[in-house]
């Protein structure tokens, strides 16, 4: 047994986390490298590396987009994963959490998976349509891996929060609301209540994700929840910019515009 | 030995299950509590039977099919008469079933997901009668297929949603009521339209069509001797199928599934998710499906947009998997050749998706002999496929 797994060796800090995901291959590999790099400029603590799937059911408009574009330009699971050496070898050093369905992986095979995402040096994992209930096996596998499994609390969760926060690992993901990804957001009063009760039973640090997209809400965020995830909101930033991304002339200029914006969103 | 499945965890052998983000759990949970506290009061059931009798037109008709038995000159063929029940299809028994249990726990809207849009018919039947508010996914595609019942869903008050992913069929449909769900969960039930999902949704959905098959037995005894040697149902989502077959699972009855192998089941074009398939998650279920080598999920093809689906219910994967049911793949042209022998022999257009069944049954009716028996569930009836129909044989008269 590990006093110290991977994840927990890169991550430096354990509150006021900056948690933002990317699609791998959205909008195309060289891309995604270069995406990672400026996040980690701009001060992400986590990286959350999105597989494209094409059936996303906990996710809206948004990241289904960011999806087709990468399986239009034929990224895969396995593709995917053998990005993140590409991403150390230019210098990232913070933790890379793989975010899949569970399809493409059940189809890799589970043992294979981990296999891959140990070799290629991930430290996380998280599963969107893999509850508690459905996850033991792949549970286990990530634990004999050294993968962190990242459990989801839903503000519906009630006597579940316990039972998922209390065996969570790496970090907590707390979705803010009930929907899919990239929606409108009312922060109320109720989330802080929520977040409160998942902080009481959680030994690792609590993150909200979900409807994030302006720096007012990360603020309001970073006052209850040890870190802040945001998906959409970067998607989009991504995809203002993606015809000049793809251009090799044109990709320095936008990679800095993309890390002003990101830079403005949370600071 | 009925109902040893699906387990506690929704398990039919390794299928089914729960395969859904955290924020349905909650739902799916308060929902298996309201379906096994209605199923087991004889109130709810009283109900339940007396709309489908009352209102919705039950018993249907057991038919015994003559004039096509005599053609084939083999086994004598009977049909369930699903077609004849109010609104022209099997999916009605389910939709009245749901509609019952959100108004008993206390929804006052319903979002329902459809394919040939006879299940979205359905919704919207029991919404207007039971006075629900009423939301249907429909794909971009299956509303242009399939206009007459957008136009049916339209006029019954319910509000018909096009979704534009994917290649805007049911699959499609399907992902965006569960993503409307997960948002609106707390005021609002998703009656789905077949056996498939996350579990409780299977057996429900199952529990409330099996009235097929528990009458189909009986009437079958009223003018057989003995039950039928085969039963050929079509299979999608598989919903009349397991409706179907269910209370004959236990009897020495060769039971007959039939896919649909489109365009032919060795081309890119086809729904023969068991033939053609592997085992996989979708919907919330594991079950098998159709699936490219990196776990993406294909799109299907079949003439038929009720059979369009890429999935199939787990416990059909299951029967299939432990070889308690046998699965066939028919093509469209099979079919619609089936669909024009029933018209012009026995006087009834039966829908595209039923008309597999009928295919394959056909084809096997032939070879056997005259002291055998078939049945085959005529799922619905195929005024609604008149366009598919006339382009079909377009050039042919």
């Amino acid at each position: 047994m590990l006093t110290q797994t991977s994840f927990q060796g890169k991550l430096n800090k354990t509150e006021d986390l900056f948690i933002p995901f990317i699609e791998a291959g959205d909008p195309t590999p060289e891309v995604t490298i270069d995406l990672a790099l400026k996040l980690q400029e701009a001060g992400a603590d986590i990286l959350e590396l999105g597989i494209p799937y094409s059936d996303p059911l906990a996710d809206g408009p948004t990241i289904q987009r960011a999806a087709k574009r990468a399986l239009d330009n034929g990224m895969s699971l396995q593709q995917a994963i053998e990005l993140i050496p590409d991403m150390r070898a230019n210098g990232l050093e913070i933790p890379v959490v793989v975010f899949t369905y569970y399809n493409p992986v059940l189809r890799i095979g589970e043992e294979k998976f981990f296999k891959l995402l140990e070799e290629h040096g991930a430290e996380g994992v998280l599963i969107p349509d893999l509850p508690h209930e459905e996850s033991e096996s792949v549970r286990e596998l990530a634990l004999k891996h050294d993968i962190e499994y990242i459990s989801l609390v839903a503000p519906n969760s009630e006597e579940r929060i316990q039972k998922i926060a209390s065996e969570a690992r790496g970090f907590l993901y707390c979705v803010s609301t009930l929907g899919v990804t990239g929606g409108e957001n009312q922060l109320s009063s109720e989330v802080t209540d929520f977040i409160q009760k998942v902080k009481e039973h959680s030994p690792v640090p609590v993150a909200v994700g979900f409807g994030i997209s302006t720096n007012e809400d990360v603020q309001m965020i970073r006052q209850h929840a040890d870190g802040v995830i945001i998906g959409s909101k970067i998607i989009r930033l991504v995809e203002a910019e993606v015809e000049n991304l793809k251009d090799d002339s044109k990709r320095h200029e936008a990679l800095n515009r993309f890390y002003e914006n990101v830079r403005e969103l949370v600071e | 030995m009925e109902q040893v499945y699906p387990d506690q965890q929704g398990r039919y052998g390794d299928f089914g299950g729960k395969y859904v983000p955290e924020t349905l759990m909650a739902p799916l949970q308060e929902l298996e509590e309201a379906l096994d506290e209605a199923m087991a009061d004889r109130e709810f059931i009283a109900e339940y039977h007396g709309v489908l009798e009352k209102y919705a037109g039950r018993p249907t008709a057991l038919t015994y099919a003559d004039k096509v038995t005599e053609i084939l000159g083999g086994a004598k063929i009977y049909l369930k008469r699903e077609d004849l029940l109010h609104t022209g299809a099997h999916k009605l028994n389910n939709a009245i079933g749901q509609a019952l249990l959100a108004k008993r726990m206390g929804k006052q809207k319903i979002i329902a997901e459809t394919g040939a849009g006879q299940h979205g018919v359905a919704s919207a039947t029991v919404a207007a009668k039971f006075g629900l508010e009423c939301k249907v996914f429909m794909g971009e595609e299956d509303i242009r297929r399939q206009e007459p019942n957008v136009f049916r869903m339209k006029m019954l008050g319910a509000e018909v949603i096009p979704v534009s992913s994917g290649r805007g069929t049911l699959k499609d449909a399907t992902n965006e009521a569960i993503r409307y769900w997960v948002a609106n969960c707390e005021d609002t039930f998703y009656l789905i339209g077949s056996v498939v999902g996350p579990h409780p949704y299977p057996r429900m959905v199952r529990d409330f069509q099996r009235i097929i098959g528990d009458e189909s037995k009986r009437q079958f005894l009223e003018g057989e001797p003995t039950l039928p040697d085969y039963i050929y149902a079509c299979v999608g989502g598989g919903s009349n199928a397991i409706g179907m077959f269910h209370p004959f699972l236990e009897d020495d009855v060769e039971l007959v599934g039939v896919e649909a192998a489109g365009k032919g089941v060795d081309t890119e074009e086809h729904a023969a998710t068991l033939t053609k398939g592997d085992r996989g998650v979708i919907h919330g279920s594991l079950t098998f499906l159709l699936q490219d080598e990196h776990g993406q999920i294909t799109e299907p093809y079949s003439i038929s947009a009720g059979l369009d689906y890429p999935g199939i219910g787990p416990e059909h994967a299951y029967l299939f998997d432990s070889k308690q049911v046998r699965y066939e793949a028919v093509t469209d042209e099979e079919a619609m050749d089936a669909l024009k022998l029933l018209t012009e022999t026995e006087g009834i257009i039966p829908a595209v998706e039923s008309a597999h069944a009928l295919a394959q049954a056909f084809k096997e009716a032939k070879d056997m002999s005259a002291d055998k028996t078939i049945l085959i569930n005529l799922s619905g009836r195929g005024d609604k496929d008149l366009a598919t129909i006339m382009n079909h044989f377009k050039g042919e008269e």
